[in-house]
């Protein structure tokens, strides 16, 4: 196909702060929005209705916050990324904001098939009365770990179906609190708002494999206490105040990478064919 | 000025669609508060996604932050989740720019478009901390005003609403935010001298400077001082070549209806169909010029990021020198390759299909046409002067371009409608499908189905609407005549069309039955999972009210009507006339090509029709019952820059629906 021989672009983009209402569909509108308030040189697909060449990884639940979403987008010509993470960052809403971006190969498998785990903070703070030691929740994230099966119910499609969450948990712990300002993949280069990040509380660091399927941190969050408080929910006990994606990973013959660090080519080599 | 963020922000977490109330849209203003500014939180009494494209508000907000003394900010009516959590947590509405409490804003101003928004509007009222009672309010609470279609009746909210906009409101925003800025500078003590000020400023009514009195079983309002006019005059800018708004539309973050970009190309319509209040209170018809039209659809594109623009009016077929605008357009757009552009309300005829075809080189799925009435016969009494060949033409060239679905709008429960006219819906949809089967299998036509409501300023005001029995009965019919053919049939609820009928013609004592239907929780009536007949026919046998004196009861000529101090420039005896040639069935030719029949809104208003082109579009001749396609000489004034101007936006969701391609 025609695209595939133009310049696919891979980006990381950010959502911090309150745009993190929005849901994912909106998040993909206000991208393929600013790529046209920019006039970024977008390929289309064939076809009666042309759409723009761009795709996203892993949806991110409403709600959430990330410093580590992908997108790969085609271009027809070569542009400066520099220009093109300024350029898309100054049209995006507030607290969203384009932080790297680098060209890839047309046949890089994409980021949906090629992802196979995320990284998470999450921030829990003790509402009510129910304050607890936050050693129930050390000992409850040492039994999650030592468990064969953490079967839940969850909802899927509508449906309530019972999944053992156990093999999706790749790591699990109390992390230092605050999240980090530096991402694996460096810092950020747009607009985080850090205006909700609370310090009282619990911070874990969760990594979740995302294949075959991927799992929510709040269902993991879940197991912490299955008795009648369900602590992870509103009202009194531990509550989610925020949730962070921190990173997404690529685990390929042995190695870890980043997606900016997977089937990408140096600017050098675009166009030569 | 507070913000509530901090509070708000926790509920978000909890509730659907959180989105809708963080604001940070593409071309939202925050503004700062300070006390030489009049502040203006502009509503609309319906959800984020509904309200938000109304192109009235979008205007306001515009020119109302442009101006040094002035600042506006927006708000919707809260999810019923949301306002479970406020009320819990005693916060109150906020505005999405800032998040700041509504009742610190000198004007709460709503948005008036369906009466079946008005409980929503005292919910707001309320949810801001406000007395839902104008004669209950203090000086520190602000002023409640209102604007849009439905003002053209403001009695059934005179109780609930200060001050009430009629008609264009670029202007009078303005001098209406000079009148509360002035009297905020003397320090804003007395009310009422706001109130007696506003009442002066031509197009704005206040009912609380007017005696109500009987008549009989009509109510009569005199006005309490000299200088309070009997009649209120709507506003009309006469060109709106001289407001090019908005020029920063917003681009909202969540989908909403008419999510693109909305270029208005003209305001009012002469075509004179009898049922319809738009048509007849946005008179004369104001055309942007062709130029501007241009350059707002370029710079709002490059602007929005939108990849799809609308060329908004009551009829945009009817813009002058349209087939040179959209080819003009289309081939601008092409370059940047993708962009579609669609018409709303299309007129039915094959000249329409054949721009809507070259405006829509991809998808074309869906495409609809309102003939309104079943035979000729109706179709003249209401003046919708389509012609069954017009409609299959349309028809034929609409699947031969490739559409394969047709939407067809109809009315039920029209004056003098038998069984027979009815019937004739069905006939046409059936006709249209198997129109469509000659191209091909997967044709389809939907015919949808409206309950007449009369409107106030309308030939059809003195027309008692069918009751929801009969309304059904007819429904009934057409399910029957189309059961088991392959057109489809859909219905509006005649229940609620019979509540719609209450509000739109009530007078001042309907307000106590809104304000009952609100207390008991009925809010979000346009929303049929939300709707209650029973809330309102409780109500208004409490207020000992007879729906049916209302509603389905013919008016008498004559007769005192509770919108007799509102003028939308039409002479009473033309809609009279009107309404008897209706009776007779004889239609009324479109004044814009033909001469003037004297309806008495250019010449009360000095005002003309200002059309961009002399040439009348071809086709244009429809319904004008002389063959005007070839264009020619014809009475109206070019639009200059700076000559004359404008309305507000039309009934936002229906024009929506018309241009879906
Ligand atoms: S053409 Fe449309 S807007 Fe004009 S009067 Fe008829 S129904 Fe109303």
């Amino acid at each position: 196909m025609k695209g595939d021989r133009g310049f696919p672009v891979r980006l990381r983009f950010t959502k911090r702060g309150r745009v993190r209402f929005i849901s994912h569909r909106d998040v993909a509108r206000a991208l393929e929005r600013a790529f046209r308030v920019e006039g970024l040189p977008l390929a289309f697909t064939e076809g009666f209705a042309p759409r723009p060449k761009v795709s996203f990884g892993l949806a991110l639940p409403t709600g959430y916050e990330s410093d580590a979403e992908y997108l790969d987008a085609g271009l027809t010509e070569e542009v400066d990324l520099d220009d093109l993470i300024t350029g898309v960052s100054a049209s995006l809403p507030e607290g969203m904001g384009v932080a790297d971006a680098v060209f890839l190969e047309p046949r890089a498998a994409s980021l949906q098939r090629a992802v196979t785990s995320v990284s998470y903070v999450v921030q829990a703070v003790w509402s009510g009365d129910d304050a607890r030691d936050p050693s129930d929740v050390e000992a409850w994230i040492q039994n999650t770990l030592r468990a064969d099966a953490l079967p839940v119910v969850v909802q899927r499609k509508g449906t309530e179906v019972i999944e053992d969450l156990r093999p999706a948990i790749l790591h699990l712990s109390i992390g230092s609190t605050g999240v980090p300002d530096e991402t694996p993949e460096g810092p950020v280069r747009e607009g985080p708002i850090p205006e909700r990040h609370v310090t009282e509380g619990v911070t874990l660091q969760l990594e979740v494999s995302t294949q075959p399927k991927s799992i929510r941190p709040t269902e993991v969050l879940g197991t912490l206490d299955a008795g009648p408080e369900r602590p992870f929910r509103a009202g009194n006990g531990l509550r989610v105040a925020t949730i962070v994606r921190t990173a997404q990973w690529i685990e390929r013959d042995g190695s870890r990478l980043c997606p900016l660090e997977a089937d990408t080519r140096q600017r050098a080599e675009v166009g030569a064919r | 000025m507070n913000t509530l963020w901090p509070r708000i922000e926790p509920l978000l977490d909890r509730v659907e669609k959180p989105a809708r109330y963080i604001g940070m849209e593409r071309g939202m203003r925050r503004p700062q508060h300070d006390a030489e500014r009049v502040s203006w939180l502009l509503m609309y009494p319906d959800t984020y996604e509904v309200g938000q494209p109304n192109q009235g508000l979008q205007i306001l907000y515009e020119i109302l932050n442009e101006r040094p003394d002035a600042l506006a900010e927006r708000t919707f009516a809260p999810w019923i989740d949301l306002e479970g959590e406020l009320r819990a947590h005693d916060l109150p509405l906020f505005s999405l720019e800032n998040h700041v409490a509504a009742s610190e804003f000198d004007v709460l101003a709503f948005n008036l478009a369906a009466e079946l928004t008005y409980t929503n509007v005292l919910n707001c009222i309320d949810l801001a901390g406000v007395p839902v009672r104008a004669a209950e309010r203090g000086p520190r609470d602000p002023l409640v005003m209102a604007g849009g279609h439905c003002t053209y009746n403001p009695e059934p909210m005179a109780d609930f609403v200060d001050a009430f906009a009629i008609g264009d409101g670029e202007e009078l925003a303005g001098e209406i935010t000079e009148v509360i800025g002035a009297w905020k500078a003397r320090g804003a003590r007395h009310r009422e001298a706001v109130l007696h000020e506003l009442a002066t400023v031509p197009g704005v009514y206040v009912p609380s400077m007017y005696e109500v009195s009987h008549e009989g079983p009509f109510q009569v309002l005199t006005p309490r001082f000299a200088d309070v006019p009997a009649m209120v005059d709507k506003r009309t800018v006469a060109d709106l070549g001289d407001w090019p708004y908005p020029k920063n539309q917003l681009v909202p973050l969540v989908e909403v209806v008419h999510d693109r970009l909305n270029v208005e190309i003209f305001r009012g319509c002469t075509r004179g169909c009898r049922f319809c209040q738009a048509g007849m209170i946005t008179r004369p018809v104001r055309e942007r010029p062709a130029d501007q039209v241009r350059t707002m659809v370029e710079e709002g594109l490059s602007r929005t990021g939108y990849d799809d623009v609308s060329l908004t009016s009551l009829s945009s077929a009817d813009f002058s020198g349209v087939d040179g605008l959209v080819a003009d357009l289309v081939n601008e757009q092409s370059g940047c390759g993708n962009v579609s552009l669609s018409l709303p309300s299309l007129r039915v005829d094959a000249f329409t299909v054949g721009i809507a075809s070259e405006i829509q080189k991809v998808r074309r799925t869906g495409l609809t046409f309102a003939p309104e009435a079943g035979t000729w016969r109706m179709r003249q009494v209401i003046n919708k002067l389509i012609t069954e060949e017009d409609l299959y033409a349309a028809a034929d060239a609409a699947f031969a371009a490739g559409w394969r679905r047709l939407k067809l709008y109809f009315l039920t429960g029209l004056p003098t409608e038998m069984d027979e006219d009815t019937l004739g819906i069905a006939e046409l949809a059936k006709n249209v499908v198997e129109i469509g089967r000659g191209y091909t299998k997967k044709a389809s036509c939907t015919a949808s189905l409206g309950g007449f409501v009369p409107k106030p300023h309308t030939p059809f005001q003195w027309f008692g609407q069918n009751s929801v029995e009969e309304m059904a009965r007819k429904i009934g019919l057409l399910r029957t005549a189309l059961r088991a053919t392959r057109a489809d049939l859909r219905w509006h609820d005649p229940e609620a069309s019979f509540v719609e009928g209450i509000a739109s013609r009530g007078d001042r004592r309907v307000g106590a039955v809104i304000e009952r239907v609100w207390r008991r929780g009925g809010v979000f009536q346009e929303w049929s999972e939300h709707f209650r007949l029973d809330l309102w026919l409780e109500a208004m046998a409490e207020a000992g009210l007879d729906p049916d004196w209302y509603v389905t009861r013919h008016r008498e000529e004559g007769e005192p009507l509770p919108w007799d101090h509102v003028s939308a420039g039409l002479h009473s005896d033309f809609l009279w006339l009107d309404w008897k040639a209706a009776l007779a069935e004889h239609g009324l030719p479109d004044c814009r090509w033909t001469p003037c029949y004297d309806c008495g809104v250019c010449t009360d208003y000095a005002l003309e029709h200002v059309v961009a082109s002399a040439t009348p579009p071809a086709g244009g001749s429809q319904g004008t019952g002389q063959d005007l396609a070839r264009g020619g000489a014809v009475p109206v004034v070019i639009s200059t820059p700076g000559a004359f101007g404008r309305l507000s936006a039309p009934d936002a969701r229906r024009t929506a629906e018309s241009s879906e391609g």
